[in-house]
């Protein structure tokens, strides 16, 4: 299908650099070689190529930690590092990356639902990737992780629960406070009511609907008055007036760093009410937007998206289970959001998370790194500093960054004032300046 | 930039300044000359004072604020999720709070002394302790009129100190803009290993940290200058590029420049996860983070660390939604035991009299409770712990008998006249500076 929205496109050349670009906003960074393939696609074609993959295969080593293959069901960070095999693996890189938007759109957290719970709603959140977002929302607020996440099966007739209500208006469907009254929200919360588990020795189990927990009388909800069952109250929220704004606005977020235009927010609601509530045409059209290739405007790279891309710039597979601790300490341990608001994009960079990187950037490094005693490494500033940047795919560097890294490997050479240094210095800066470039603002960006 | 070649200059001249007469930080083993050489000549040492003018003087921030004196500091303790506060203060022979919380009333608890209706719950017997010492002043029903229910937005106002959803910096990230300085980045520390929006400054740095005694920069196959020069490197990188226009590569930029005056300044408490320290107090033995966090930042006060303002979260969630009185009895207890025994160490380490912690939660919640939980109110509790803490109750607690339309507690104080109060009285800078509706809201008596 096609929809005749105008909303801007990007007009300018689509080569190498802003291949890398879409890759790393749109997935998890580019495979060897990769941006040069897409950009040969153009724009048009790049972005279909993600929107509409031909394959989901998953390609490269099986995952294994100490000989072992993965428990994610049981192990404790094997979840984690389950999914971080699927973001490496993967030939449908968007689909893992909206489906991670999804997991952050509505957080749900194992602090308090099985982790096998959490792999069954992170498998509905892939099904619905690219999908239809009206179904996406009816069905996540009768998945057994949700209904416990938010007390969905604590919230009946008797005691109304208002915790599922609340946050499906504020934080996945309208916004705080934007078109909804705390009226609303209890009242929402009765329509809500009717979902029950059980409970034994191994957790919770047989997860249902049941008609006389549900509260069948009549409410008021933004003005209409009915007997709304669950489902009429999910609709009656992604039908409302203001969701298609905070629809629209929110996933742009994820993408582009700075607002969209009114302009644009109109055309892309537009485009999405059109659609019937279809999240890959406004994705499509978001990902062609001229603001996703401005050069001023980067986004720090997730923990795990910067940990999936270099494992994918190198070739490695997952190996060791020290991925699991080290996104933990950068601020992102997947199916563990801090909150039901999901993790905050805009803060991912401080001391302590800066220093996790660096541990990020050290487990990709030392198993690759160069020996003195057996390699040689040019005596030269300007080659080290391509060679370490060649080891993660040639990000491009910027002029105070590569300036910065030449003059570390001048002053580390400058120090070689015996002869087995000058052979051993530039290998050991080397191994250094890779650890340099990882961490530095143009690559822990994009 | 200007400073560094003046930092420069210092460094190259020699070692920071002691100034006579100066105690030895205590906790640390070290003599204050020594711990000085220490945090600011670590790495410098290696190729001595010829080779000092190619490597940034990160440090010289830090040691500078470790010789001036010392000043006061805030512990920011934030209890996520908004706790029940009509279970830690209850008032248990009230017949309308018998009535609203048929299942989840307290039955008995130590009475409050400053007001008989109420009593404390049983798993915060440390603050009833503390309370019976004069070190708590209680504000049993805090909060702002038209309180929002939500838990992102509420939370946020409490963060930045205002009603405002779009201000970006914290309360204390200001004050921190106000008394702190450009090169020390350990007047604001967050930690629980990532930045506390508290904190959020809008100029002057501030810090992460996970462990005090693990942060170090290993380079794997780099070692003698390729190694001892890479921290300085990046620090460099992150120096030149902290004024982008870019807010990400700024971001990443001011993280890079001041993680390693954080690594050169924690060195002397421990190396690859060991701590060269040791608690002056009995803190509660748990899996959980939060008595060792609280452990390491009394280590790094009595180690002299320049610090303002720390920011820590409360162990476990009390967003008690549901099975209420299986999480909140053990948080509360794990919570106030752990924060006894850090006012115990303080008080061991003679550090007591600079030191309030504020302990806040985004709302209250709901007087009548949904079954097994509560959902989300209007007014909660705080507390303000310290010898200095004037030990009085600001507010009082209104009753369960006058609700608001919602059903929720009334305010009987506001959070940003208790900002307020903080500001003048402990930080010592205009109210009106930090606090935008600082004007024409009362401000309590916080200090004896």
């Amino acid at each position: 299908m096609h929809y005749v929205v105008a909303v801007p496109a990007y007009k300018g050349s689509f080569g190498e650099e802003q291949a890398t670009r879409l890759l790393w906003r749109a997935g998890f960074g580019p495979k060897p070689g990769q941006a040069a393939e897409l950009a040969k696609l153009g724009l048009r074609g790049a972005i279909r190529s993600l929107t509409r993959p031909e394959s989901r295969r998953l390609v490269g080593p099986n995952p294994a930690v100490d000989g072992a293959p993965l428990a994610p069901r049981d192990a404790w960070g094997h979840d984690h590092l389950w999914w971080l095999d699927r973001m490496v693996r993967t030939e449908a890189p968007l689909v893992e990356r909206m489906t991670l938007v999804w997991h952050d759109w509505f957080a749900t957290s194992k602090d308090g639902v099985p982790q096998k719970l959490m792999l069954r709603q992170n498998a509905l959140l892939r099904r619905h990737a690219l999908g239809n977002f009206e179904r996406l929302a009816v069905d996540i607020t009768k998945d057994p992780a949700m209904l416990l996440w938010l007390n969905g099966t604590a919230n009946n007739v008797w005691n109304p629960n208002e915790n599922y209500a609340r946050e499906l208006q504020e934080l996945f469907c309208l916004g705080a406070g934007n078109g909804y009254s705390e009226g609303d929200v209890r009242q929402l919360a009765r329509a809500l009511t009717g979902f029950a588990n059980d409970w034994t020795d191994s957790g919770p189990t047989r997860f249902r609907y049941e008609r006389k927990l549900h509260d069948d009388r009549a409410k008021r909800i933004y003005g209409k008055k009915g007997k709304f069952t669950w489902q009429e109250g999910v609709r009656l929220v992604t039908r409302h007036r203001r969701h298609p704004d905070f629809f629209v606005t929110k996933l742009w977020g994820y993408f582009i760093p700075t607002k969209p235009s009114p302009a644009t927010r109109k055309q892309l609601a537009k485009l999405y009410l059109k659609s019937g509530r279809e999240v890959r045409p406004v994705l499509e059209a978001i990902l062609a937007h001229p603001d996703l290739y401005d050069a001023g405007k980067r986004m720090v790279k997730p923990p795990v998206v910067q940990c999936a891309g270099m494992l994918r710039a190198v070739g490695r597979g997952i190996d060791t289970p020290a991925w699991s601790w080290i996104c933990d300490a950068a601020g992102q341990y997947l199916f563990l959001p801090p909150n039901v608001s999901g993790w905050d994009d805009t803060r991912w960079l401080d001391t302590a998370t800066f220093r996790a990187r660096w541990l990020m950037a050290q487990h990709i490094c030392e198993p690759a790194r160069l020996n003195p005693d057996t390699q040689t490494a040019p005596a030269d500033p300007a080659q080290l500093v391509d060679q370490a940047a060649a080891f993660l795919g040639s990000p491009k560097l910027s002029g105070p960054v590569r300036a910065g890294l030449e003059r570390y490997a001048a002053d580390t050479l400058a120090t070689a004032d015996k002869d087995w240094k000058q052979k051993t210095y530039p290998v050991l800066a080397l191994n250094a300046l890779r650890m340099l470039v990882a961490t530095s603002p143009d690559y822990l960006t994009a | 930039m200007n400073t560094c070649c003046t930092e420069h200059a210092r460094a190259s001249a020699g070692l920071p300044a002691i100034e006579p007469g100066m105690p030895e930080p205590a906790g640390t083993g070290l003599s204050r000359r020594n711990f000085l050489l220490r945090s600011a000549g670590l790495g410098l040492a290696v190729y001595g004072a010829g080779k000092l003018a190619k490597l940034p003087a990160f440090e010289t921030g830090v040691a500078h604020a470790q010789g001036a004196p010392q000043g006061t500091v805030l512990l920011n303790v934030f209890l996520d999720g908004g706790v029940d506060s009509l279970s830690v203060l209850a008032p248990v022979e009230d017949a309308t709070y018998r009535r609203l919380r048929p299942r989840l009333a307290l039955n008995d608890g130590r009475p409050f002394a400053e007001d008989p209706r109420l009593r404390w719950h049983p798993s915060v017997n440390a603050l009833a302790d503390l309370h019976a010492e004069g070190k708590v002043s209680v504000l049993p029903a805090v909060g702002y009129t038209g309180a929002d229910q939500s838990h992102f937005t509420s939370r946020h106002f409490w963060e930045v100190g205002a009603l405002d959803a779009n201000l970006r910096t914290g309360w204390l990230g200001r004050v921190l803009d106000g008394v702190g300085a450009p090169d020390n980045p350990l007047q604001g520390v967050s930690l629980d290993g990532h930045l506390a929006p508290a904190l959020a400054t809008a100029r002057n740095p501030v810090a992460a940290i996970a462990k005090p005694e693990e942060f170090g920069f290993w380079a794997p196959g780099a070692w003698g200058p390729a190694d001892e020069l890479a921290v300085p490197a990046f620090t460099q990188i992150g120096r030149s590029l902290q004024g982008s226009g870019d807010p990400a590569i700024a971001q990443a930029a001011r993280a890079a420049a001041f993680a390693g005056t954080v690594r050169d300044a924690l060195a002397p408490l421990g190396a690859d996860g060991k701590p060269l320290y040791a608690p002056a107090a009995a803190y509660p033995q748990t899996a959980d983070n939060f008595p060792k966090r609280l452990a390491g930042f009394a280590a790094m006060l009595a180690a002299g660390l320049p610090i303002r303002a720390a920011s820590v979260r409360a162990p476990g969630t009390w967003d008690t939604h549901a099975n209420q009185q299986e999480t909140m009895p053990k948080n509360l207890q794990l919570t106030f035991d752990s924060l006894l025994a850090f006012q115990r160490d303080l008080e061991a380490r003679g550090l007591a009299d600079r030191v309030l912690t504020l302990v806040w939660s985004e709302f209250g919640r709901r007087a009548a409770e949904n079954g097994s939980g509560t959902d989300h109110g209007a007014a909660g509790v705080g507390f303000l712990i310290g010898t200095r803490a004037a030990g009085r109750m600001i507010g009082e607690f209104p009753g369960v008998d006058k609700l608001d339309a919602g059903g929720n507690l009334r305010a009987t104080s506001d959070f940003r006249g208790l900002y307020g109060a903080l500001c003048g009285d402990w930080f010592g800078v205009d109210p009106a500076a930090v606090l935008p509706d600082a004007r024409g809201l009362g401000k309590p008596v916080i200090l004896k």
